[in-house]
């Protein structure tokens, strides 16, 4: 039996940045007092989504693709045990170094005390949830390490000292506008007479950051896939700052997440065909890096895999919610989302936001820490559709607000409710009581009076149908 | 306990007896010939630059790149006179960095994508030497492209580091519109030749 080695667990409290600071009706509200926000915001999200739907209109077996990606996704979370000791065989053979982290905790640990062995106090990184969502820039902070963010976008964010609101492009909330007046405030040597043309502010950038990917002797990256059969590790991007940060130091690590393993070489044709179209609307991103373990002679000489649980098997436990662990992390589902599309990233408190993030956050977490957020939805569907895996996030969602703890009062009404209605006299006699509220207004009384606060009360009919048809 | 004990016993755990699906449905496409000018279509439409059917060292002179970084089984044939060519015998990344340009071969391109994937081979060299330089001269034979995603991966080995390339390097982070030029070469430049005889 293995029961004994420790039932799955959630993400520890405390570290990272998989919780927010107020419920998610309290955020949201603030977010949608900023119109700049949503103008920004809007503006995004409708090309995406524009880009996006005519480079998968191209391919007339998408639909078949995403059923393989479905498919495969749960293939690997059924093997994933034997999956993951074959990727650390392969990669350990490869000449890489594999490392297991149950939690952020465990994963900071791992890769500080990587970073310290190198004797060197400056890491290049590129863009990576999962070190976003352990919080190990913090980490390494805290042990007077600097991790410099190279991804443009994360970049903005580093530099406006503010936080990531998507999951393809930290800075979305941002315009050109304000990107360039973020530059001329913290970027060290910029060229006073910055514009705001998107081509300006992307060179900024290339100035910015070349001496630093020259120099810098560790790297710290994510992967986006992971294929057991083979050891090989992938990133897709776009600027060429990951390849920067896989090539020219001495040292590489990876924090991936377990749920980013692909089970074989061959399996790789369907994600590399889903996941660009469906993140940044591109036939293929501008680079895709691959390796397996070292090269002698070419990029980084030592390399090393952090494998991250950090709740993840805790997901893996829900039959329902497991499913979520199959996201690849396009943020497709965020550009198609009502909710998100208002309120933006920031007010899901994670750094998944949008219909994923609300299924993903609470199961990492427990969802008594993230009570709110399987409620920030309006339930559309849209996510559903748009998801390139398949992951059916509507289903997710009713099913996680059912585990949410719910008040004592919600309790008795729903359960005096079941019990009216399982009862035929009652249910007639509360039929023609709630003839009555056509006097009341269309509010509720406390504690009802949250459902009515955006809502009005349909008007009951004059004549319940149980009477009309007696007339009959 | 090893944490990898722990982690592999709690996924166990978590897991129980869910058993993997029957089989994986690849009802998507495969197996097709690839169009040549699509392409060049493709390429062109991410701001690549396609030279079709021209002689290769006359193509690079007219570019002009000074230094010309090359790997060190790249084609003599394809060298221009009078341009100062600098084989890669370990060039430092100062060095590489203020190359005029960089020449290679390429393994496989897409069609379907409008990609070209390097694997390290001595015609395409370190992944260094066509990332620091700013402009990058890629020769790709007829009979090395495909038409989609996974007719290439049947011809790569993915024990050699690979890097797909599709376009000059770009972004989508400012207002999701596609920018080309950040950190890798912002121009690109693809000669497409005859298949070998």
């Amino acid at each position: 039996m293995t029961t004994f080695l420790g039932m799955p667990t959630t993400a520890p409290r405390g570290v990272g940045n998989l919780r927010g600071d107020e419920p998610f009706p309290a955020a949201a509200r603030k977010a949608l007092g900023n119109a700049q926000l949503r103008r920004n915001l809007g503006h995004a999200t409708t090309t995406i989504r524009a880009k996006s739907g005519a480079v998968i209109g191209e391919l007339p077996d998408w639909q078949e693709l995403r059923t393989a990606g479905s498919a495969l996704k749960a293939d690997t979370m059924a093997r994933l045990p034997e999956l993951l000791v074959q990727l650390e065989e392969k990669v350990t053979a490869a000449g890489g170094v594999v490392h297991w982290a149950a939690d952020a905790n465990e994963a900071n640990r791992i890769v500080t005390e990587l970073v310290q062995a190198t004797g060197h106090d400056r890491v290049i990184k590129v863009k990576s949830m999962a070190t976003q969502e352990i919080g190990l820039n913090e980490a390494l902070e805290a042990a007077g390490i600097e991790p410099v963010e190279t991804d443009l976008a994360e970049l903005i964010v580093q530099l406006g000292h503010d936080k990531p609101s998507h999951i393809l492009v930290p800075a979305i909330h941002r315009n050109r506008a304000e990107i360039r007046e973020i530059f001329l405030r913290e970027m060290p040597g910029v060229d006073p007479a910055l514009t705001d043309e998107p081509v300006i502010l992307a060179g900024a950038a290339r100035r910015y950051l070349r001496e630093t990917f020259l120099s810098t002797k560790v790297a710290v990256s994510g992967a986006n896939f992971a294929i057991a059969e083979t050891g090989t590790l992938a990133v897709l991007e776009s600027e060429g700052n990951g390849r920067m940060c896989l090539t020219l130091p001495e040292t590489l690590i990876t924090v991936m997440g377990i749920e980013k393993l692909v089970p074989t070489w061959q399996d790789l044709e369907v994600f590399l065909q889903l996941l660009p179209r469906a993140s940044t609307g591109e036939r293929m991103n501008p680079y895709t890096s691959m390796w397996t373990g070292v090269t002698p002679g070419d990029g980084p000489q030592n390399f090393h895999l952090v494998l991250l649980d950090n709740g993840r098997s805790a997901v893996l436990a829900d039959e329902v919610g497991r499913q979520a662990l199959h996201c690849i992390r396009c943020s497709a589902c965020l550009n198609v989302c009502p909710v998100y599309e208002r309120t933006g990233g920031h007010a899901y408190g994670s750094v998944y936001p949008g219909p994923i993030g609300a299924v993903l956050s609470p199961q990492l977490t427990g969802v008594e820490d993230n009570a709110s957020l399987p409620y920030a939805s309006s339930l559309c569907g849209a996510c559903f559709d748009a998801c390139p895996v398949k992951i059916d996030i509507p289903s997710i969602l009713v099913h996680l607000r059912n585990e949410v703890p719910h008040p004592r009062a919600e309790q008795a009404v729903m359960a005096s409710a079941a019990y009216t209605m399982d009862h035929p006299k009652l249910y007639a006699a509360a039929q023609h009581a709630a003839k009555l509220s056509r006097f009341s207004g269309r509010r509720l009384p406390p504690p009802f009076n949250g459902w009515t606060a955006s809502r009005d009360l349909p008007e009951p009919p004059p004549e319940t149908f149980r009477d009309w048809w007696a007339k009959r | 306990m090893s944490s990898k004990d722990l982690m592999l016993g709690r996924i166990r755990a978590a897991l129980g007896d869910t058993a993997p699906p029957a089989g994986i449905p690849r009802d998507y496409r495969g197996d097709r010939v690839a169009d040549l000018d699509l392409l060049v279509h493709r390429l062109e439409d991410y701001r690549a630059v396609v030279h079709r059917g021209v002689p290769i060292a006359e193509t690079v002179a007219a570019l002009a790149p000074a230094p010309l970084v090359v790997p060190p089984g790249i084609d003599p044939a394809w060298l221009p006179d009078g341009v100062k060519v600098l084989p890669d015998e370990g060039l430092s990344a100062d060095t590489l960095a203020v190359a005029g340009g960089v020449l290679t071969a390429a393994t496989v391109a897409v069609a379907e994508t409008g990609t070209i994937v390097l694997d390290g081979s001595p015609d395409q060299g370190r992944r260094i030497i066509s990332l620091l330089p700013d402009l990058h001269i890629c020769v790709v034979r007829a009979d090395q492209v495909v038409a989609s995603v996974p007719e290439a991966l049947t011809r790569l080995d993915p024990g050699r580091p690979l890097t797909w390339i599709s376009g000059p390097s770009a972004t989508s982070d400012i207002e999701l519109n596609r920018v080309e030029g950040v950190h890798g070469p912002r121009r690109l430049h693809v000669i497409l030749t005859e298949a070998l005889s």
